[in-house]
């Protein structure tokens, strides 16, 4: 027990429990397992690329929550334009009335409103797709989670509406915490799309967001799930996505790392019961001193199931970027069809990626591909825009554009592709006029 | 306007082009044929700045400006364009902003204001008919998923929006059935110009039937061995290039 551990855990209070009982013994299991857990160092073995030296060595620690929840002149940076969708904000950490729209409560609700019906649903889904003595800032958000979002379809039940919840994050005196707690849970045969939005406005940023996703997908239903970070270079944010999949169940996901100082996003997912399926797709851009670490790891558990995974990245300047993308087929897991790709671009001699992808098969009878590249801009291409007039730092410009544009091009959700494809832009200057046309 | 002289280049060492002499007047255009790795491919990919050839000697000129000294897009900028034998696919880069970045670059060094996005798509729509491509394929990656004839016509629908003063196509003929090539043979027709010149790189007398050609230049082992009318394509065609290049190797050592 150090007083890291301690700190982190002081932004829990007493008098802070829940009047949820599920609730207040996760609370208790996670203290329990957090305190066991060492700091991660780059001695251990799943941090070994990702120093938490930034963070851990923060003198006055981040163990407090925000004192302001002001959201006055964050509505522009709340809204995904033109996304059709009920809206739960939370500002700093704390659910903003003004700047919500969400009014079908049966869909979506907070723990903290929840109705009989829906404790029981958290009752009995809470904590559960989560190893958290695997997963330390997963047991800490455990440990510290006193309210959060409970999305729940119900069987059959096509939402037509998608959910959008943000997170922003404003300075404050001393960095603090954010714990944020989401859990999916979608009934048989049920699909839903729900975009999970991580912003802050402008200022420097000092908090640390601790986010932790449950997804629970049942038998034939369908999650399509998108999970964008977009907040400003100061903020650190431990967390990640923790997925059970249902027969025949459909996993759609889509993950963006854009902002952030540090960033570790763990994404686990089993196949539990058979003829499941889940594509994750996602895409990394740190610059200048950002560090961004995605470590996924998919458990085929069971036959027949397929995953397919496909990262890229791109690091400028001085930053760095961890990709970690384990699929462990189980005995039992015959037929499986798994693919894993993850391909990056460096843009600078400084920039540093660390790629590790790790199929480890107990099965016979499966298919599964995997690789990993980290290269140059292709020559071949380059060339090309350069017979056409256009310069070579202008052609590697557009070819990068288009190394992440190529993946946002198959998104099912216009409006994200049009809020991203800005920001993209934006960094890799292009000519936002003329992408509108292109749309 | 284009004049070439005593050409030679060679790749990862080895020598392909080995002395070529050839003069292109405003308006001409000339047809170059000869058998596979007789060099012709490398004469346009040398024309047009590829970083994988070494010039070793000799020098070609653009209206008196040296193009082997400049980098591809110099080149391009000065009115050299490279119909590509194999055009190469980008996904992610959409091909209207592709089009657009490459018209802008020209037009700038032309000193020319770069196009607003409104006219300029309706100048890229406008070329699409003409070669008969779908404006879908304005949206699509550059070339991504093209047939081997759309791929051709893009190519030549650059041509068109580029307005370049030395065209030189690469086997554009390569892979496209009857119709494609009258497509891009239209597309090469409606481009002849007083101010304009053709380099047509071809393995095949057939593309001739829509081009029709000034002067038939055979290229065999790096040079041209002979230089005739339109009528030298059809002999070649009858009698392959066989004695030709026993003539060459006879008369080159």
């Amino acid at each position: 027990m150090t007083d890291f551990h301690n700190g982190l855990l002081a932004v829990k209070s007493d008098e802070s429990n829940s009047s949820l009982s599920a609730i207040t013994a996760l609370n208790k299991s996670g203290a329990e397992s957090f305190l066991q857990q060492e700091i991660p160092t780059r001695k251990t073995e799943a941090w070994k690329f990702t120093s938490l030296f930034n963070f851990t060595s923060n003198e006055e620690g981040y163990g407090r929550l925000a004192e302001t929840h002001s959201a006055a002149g964050l509505d522009g940076i709340t809204t995904i334009p033109a996304l059709d969708a009920q809206r739960i904000v939370f500002v700093n950490g704390q659910y903003s009335e003004e700047l919500s729209s969400n009014t079908d409560h049966k869909s979506v609700v907070r723990f903290s409103q929840a109705n009989e019906a829906q404790q029981a649903i958290i009752a009995d889904n809470l904590g559960t797709a989560i190893e958290q003595e695997k997963h330390i800032f997963a047991a800490l958000n455990n440990a510290i989670t006193t309210d959060g979002i409970l999305v729940h379809i119900e069987k059959n039940e096509q939402l037509k509406t998608n959910i959008q919840i943000t997170h922003i994050t404003t300075p404050q005196a001393k960095p603090f915490t954010v714990a944020a707690r989401l859990l999916i849970v979608l009934e048989t045969g049920a699909t839903a799309t729900v975009v999970e939005h991580f912003a802050s406005n402008d200022d420097e940023q000092n908090c640390f967001v601790n986010a932790i996703t449950e997804v629970k997908v049942g038998d034939n239903a369908r999650l399509n799930h998108y999970r964008l970070q977009l907040m400003q270079e100061g903020s650190i944010q431990m967390g990640g996505v923790h997925i059970d999949l249902g027969r025949d169940a459909n996993y759609d996901s889509f993950q963006l790392g854009l902002g952030a100082k540090i960033v570790r996003n763990d994404i686990n997912l089993n196949h539990n019961v058979g003829g499941s399926h889940c594509e994750i797709v996602g895409v990394y851009l740190p610059q200048n001193k950002q560090l961004i670490d995605f470590h996924s790891n998919i458990e085929h558990k069971v036959a027949n199931c397929t995953t397919n995974e496909v990262f890229r990245g791109i690091m400028a300047d001085k930053s760095k970027a961890v990709f970690n993308g384990r699929i462990h087929i189980h005995p039992d897991a015959q037929k499986t069809l798994a693919g894993l790709s993850n391909k990056n671009l460096l843009l600078s001699n400084d920039a540093t990626i660390n790629t590790k992808p790790e199929l480890e098969i107990y099965a016979d009878d499966v298919r599964c591909a995997h690789g990993a590249t980290i290269a140059q801009l292709d020559e071949q291409a380059r060339f090309y825009l350069q017979s056409r007039g256009i310069s070579a730092a202008e052609a590697d410009v557009m070819l990068s554009f288009g190394f992440i544009n190529e993946l946002l091009e198959n998104l099912e959700l216009d409006a994200v592709r049009n809020l991203i494809r800005p920001l993209l832009a934006q960094r890799f200057g292009r000519d936002e006029e003329l992408m509108k046309h292109i749309g | 306007m284009l004049t070439i002289k005593d050409l030679k280049a060679s790749v990862e060492g080895k020598d392909i082009l080995k002395g070529l002499n050839l003069d292109i007047k405003p308006g001409e255009i000339h047809a170059i044929m000869g058998p596979n790795g007789a060099g012709k491919s490398t004469l346009g990919n040398v024309l047009a700045g590829r970083d994988d050839y070494e010039v070793t000697n000799g020098s070609a000129e653009l209206e008196g400006t040296n193009l082997l000294d400049m980098e591809a897009e110099e080149r391009a900028r000065l009115g050299l364009f490279l119909a590509f034998q194999y055009p190469v696919e980008i996904p992610g880069v959409s091909n209207l902003e592709f089009l657009k970045a490459s018209v802008d670059s020209v037009r700038a060094a032309q000193g020319k204001e770069a196009l607003d996005s409104v006219t300029f798509l309706k100048l890229a729509r406008a070329k699409c008919k003409l070669v008969n491509l779908d404006q879908s394929f304005l949206k699509r990656g550059v070339n991504e998923g093209f047939s081997g004839g759309e791929k051709k016509r893009n190519e030549i629908m650059q041509m068109m929006l580029l307005e370049p003063k030395i065209c030189i196509l690469d086997e554009t003929d390569s892979g496209l059935d009857i119709d494609a090539l009258q497509v891009v043979a239209e597309g090469v027709n409606s481009l002849r110009d007083p101010n304009r010149s053709f380099i047509i790189v071809t393995h095949y007398q057939r593309l001739l039937d829509y081009i029709v050609p000034d002067f038939v230049h055979v290229l065999a082992n790096g040079k041209i061995v002979k230089s005739g009318g339109k009528e030298l394509a059809l002999e070649l065609e009858e009698k392959g290039y066989g004695w030709l290049e026993d003539a060459a190797e006879n008369g080159a050592d």
